[in-house]
C-alpha cells in the first residue's frame, strides 16, 4: 500500500551503552515505568501490576522499550532472577537513568542502551523487529 | 571511572577475591550509571538473608554461593570475608517465631536461621526491619550511605538529610565488602534540589491522610524531587514514614523537601536552589478524594485479613493499636497481623501492648511483612491495611482484593469482620 511505502521501513538510532552485547528480537513497548518487586512475575517474565498497560504481558526474549524502573529497591534482584530463570528480555532500551535500572541491567547482563538520539516511543512500536548493538551504541528498527 | 590507588588495589585482588569481585560489580554499575568515581560509605543497609523459596536451591550449594551470586553477581563461588564497614540486614521473608502462622515451610525457616548465623559471623547486624532508622541506624545529615528499601531511603534522604540512592542487593553486597558506592545521583549536592512544587490546600492530619498525600505525590512527580507548601500540621516520624513509603510506591520519589519540617531546605528558595520554581501542582479536596478512591482495590466488604505495620510500626503505633483493641475481640472469620521491628516488639511486650493485641486475637509479627513473604492467611480473598504502600502492592502480589483506611477503620473492621471504611 502507498501508506506503507511512504514511511521508512528501517530506522537507525544512536545512544550510550549501559551493558554491552548484541541481540535482536521483536519489540514490546510501554511508555509506563515498570516495578520489579510487586510489578513483575520473575518466573514468567511478565508484568503483574494491576493498572499497568502491559499487565499480563510477557517481555521474556523480547526487546523491552520503556522509560525505566520504579518502585521498590528489589528491582535489580528481580531482574537478576529473570536471568537465572531464563525469562529476561533479549535487550533493553530505556530513557530515564536511575540506580534501579542501571543495576538491574548490569546484573541481568542483557544488552542495554539509553540516551538515544530520537524518540523511541514514536519510532518503535510493539511487534517491530529491533536489533540492539550495545557495544557500538546502535539500535536498528525494522518496522512491521 | 576514575579509581583511587586503594580502589585499584581492591579491584586487582590485593584485598582478596571477594573484594575484587565487589569492586568489579561497582565498576560495571558505576559505568552503567555514567558515574565518574566512587564515594566512601560507612553505612550499608541491604538484603542478605536467604529466606525465599527461589534462594533455597542456591543455598543448597552453600551460603557463600548465595552471597556470591545474589549479592555480588559473581558466577564463581567466593569465600565471603567479614564486612569492611557497618552493615545491617533489612526486612526478611520469615518471622523466626511466627513462621508456622505465616504458612512458611519449617525447612525454609531453618535455612533463614542458618543464614543469620553465617551473616552475623561476618558482621552483618540482623535488624531485620524495613525501618533501620527506628532501631539504631540513624544516619546524620550529609552522611553518605548505601541503602536499599525505598521507604527507608526516602526517609534517610528527606527527614535525616543523609545521602543515598536506592541501592539493590548486589550494590549493597559490594558496598559492605569495600566501603564504596558510585558517586552519582543523590550523593551529589547539585542533584538534591526540587523540580516540582506541590501546593497543599487541604488539611493533612491523620497518618492515613499523610499516606494519601504521599501516594498522590508519587503519581504527580514520578521519580523527581518535590517541595511542599501549605502544610499546616507538624508531622511526626510515623506520618513521614507513611508519607515517604507511599510516594516511593506510586512513583520513585527518593527525596522531598518540606521547608520548616525537613532539614536540608529551610525555605522554598533553598529547596529549589538554581532550578526555576515551577507552577504548583495543587492537592486539594478533589485530588485528595480521587487518591483515596484510587487506593481502594476491592468491592467485597466481608473481610478475611487486616494487615497493619507497613513500614514496620513504631512503639507509638503499637500503643495505639492496643488501645483500640483493649477489651475487644477480632471477628472469628478475620485475621489481624501487626508488624513491628523485633527491638520494638520487646518494648511492646514489656509495656503489655502485645498481650492486649494477642488477647483480642491478633498476631504481632516481626522480621517480615506479607508483601515481602508473599504469605497471607490461607483462603484470604479480601484484605484491609492502613498502609498506602501495602495497599498498592499486596493485591497484585497475593491476588486479593484490598481496602485502604485509617488505623481506626482497620481495627474496627477487624472486630466487625467487614470493611466499615467510607471514603469521605
Amino acid at each position: 500500500m502507498s501508506d506503507a511505502q511512504a514511511k521508512p521501513r528501517v530506522i537507525t538510532l544512536h545512544g550510550r551503552k549501559v551493558v554491552g552485547g548484541k541481540a535482536a528480537a521483536e519489540a514490546i513497548v510501554t511508555t509506563q515505568t515498570i516495578s520489579g518487586w510487586g510489578g513483575i512475575n520473575e518466573r514468567e517474565g511478565s508484568v503483574i501490576e494491576l493498572r499497568h498497560e502491559l499487565n499480563g504481558k510477557s517481555f521474556a526474549g523480547k526487546v523491552l522499550v520503556f522509560p525505566g524502573a520504579k518502585g521498590s529497591s528489589g528491582w535489580s534482584a528481580y531482574w537478576h532472577m529473570l536471568r537465572l530463570n531464563g525469562t529476561a528480555p533479549a535487550a533493553m532500551i530505556f530513557t530515564r537513568m536511575t540506580t534501579k535500572i542501571a543495576l538491574g541491567a548490569v546484573v541481568s547482563r542483557v544488552p542495554t542502551i539509553t540516551d538515544l538520539d530520537g524518540d523511541v516511543f514514536e519510532m518503535i512500536a510493539t511487534g517491530d523487529f529491533v536489533e540492539v548493538d550495545a557495544d557500538a551504541g546502535v539500535v536498528t528498527i525494522t518496522k512491521r | 571511572m576514575r579509581l583511587t590507588d586503594h580502589e585499584q588495589e581492591m579491584l586487582a585482588g590485593g584485598h582478596g577475591e571477594a573484594v575484587a569481585r565487589a569492586m568489579d560489580l561497582l565498576v560495571r554499575y558505576g559505568e552503567a550509571l555514567g558515574a565518574e568515581r566512587l564515594v566512601e560509605t560507612r553505612n550499608v543497609a541491604g538484603a542478605f538473608n536467604a529466606s525465599t523459596p527461589s534462594v533455597r536451591e542456591i543455598a543448597e550449594d552453600s551460603l557463600d554461593r548465595v552471597y556470591s551470586e545474589l549479592n555480588l553477581d559473581s558466577d564463581d563461588t567466593i569465600e565471603i570475608p567479614h564486612v569492611a564497614v557497618p552493615t545491617c540486614q533489612l526486612i526478611t521473608g520469615i518471622d523466626n517465631d511466627n513462621f508456622a502462622k505465616q504458612g512458611v515451610d519449617p525447612d525454609l525457616a531453618d535455612l533463614q536461621l542458618r543464614s543469620e548465623r553465617y551473616l552475623g559471623k561476618r558482621g552483618i547486624n540482623l535488624m531485620c526491619t524495613c525501618t533501620p532508622y527506628q532501631v539504631g541506624n540513624v544516619p546524620v545529615m550529609g552522611e553518605h550511605c548505601a541503602w536499599m528499601e525505598s521507604s527507608a531511603v526516602i526517609y534517610a534522604n528527606s527527614v535525616l538529610g543523609a545521602r543515598t540512592n536506592v541501592e539493590g542487593k548486589e550494590s549493597t553486597g559490594a558496598a559492605a565488602l569495600t566501603g564504596r558506592i558510585p558517586y552519582w545521583g543523590l550523593h551529589r549536592p547539585e542533584n538534591r534540589f526540587a523540580r516540582h512544587l506541590i501546593h497543599v490546600e487541604t488539611e493533612i492530619d491523620d497518618m492515613s491522610e499523610w499516606g494519601v498525600l504521599g501516594y498522590f505525590t508519587g503519581f504527580a512527580v514520578e521519580e523527581e524531587i518535590p517541595a511542599f507548601e501549605g502544610l499546616a500540621d507538624q508531622p511526626s516520624l510515623v506520618k513521614l514514614k507513611h508519607f515517604g513509603a507511599a510516594a516511593a510506591s506510586s512513583g520513585g520519589v527518593e527525596l522531598y523537601h518540606m521547608p520548616g519540617i525537613t532539614p536540608e531546605a529551610a525555605s522554598l528558595d533553598a529547596a529549589f536552589g538554581p532550578n526555576a520554581k515551577p507552577s504548583p501542582i495543587v492537592y486539594g479536596a478533589v485530588e485528595r478524594k480521587r487518591t483515596w478512591e484510587r487506593l481502594q482495590n476491592a468491592s467485597d466488604r466481608k473481610l478475611d485479613f487486616v494487615m497493619l505495620g507497613c513500614p514496620h510500626n513504631s512503639i507509638e503505633q503499637m500503643a495505639l493499636i492496643a488501645e483500640l483493641l483493649d477489651g475487644k475481640r477480632i471477628h472469628a472469620d478475620t485475621e489481624l497481623w501487626v508488624h513491628t521491628p523485633r527491638a520494638i516488639r520487646q518494648v511492646a511486650d514489656r509495656s503489655g501492648y502485645s498481650e492486649i493485641i494477642e488477647a483480642a486475637g491478633g498476631v504481632v509479627m516481626s522480621d517480615t511483612c506479607p508483601s515481602i513473604s508473599r504469605k497471607v492467611p490461607p483462603g484470604t480473598r479480601v484484605i484491609a491495611t492502613d498502609s498506602a504502600k501495602q495497599a498498592h502492592y499486596l493485591p497484585a502480589i497475593a491476588k486479593v482484593q484490598g481496602w485502604f483506611g485509617s488505623v481506626e477503620q482497620c481495627v474496627n473492621s477487624a472486630v466487625a469482620g467487614e470493611w466499615l471504611g467510607v471514603v469521605q
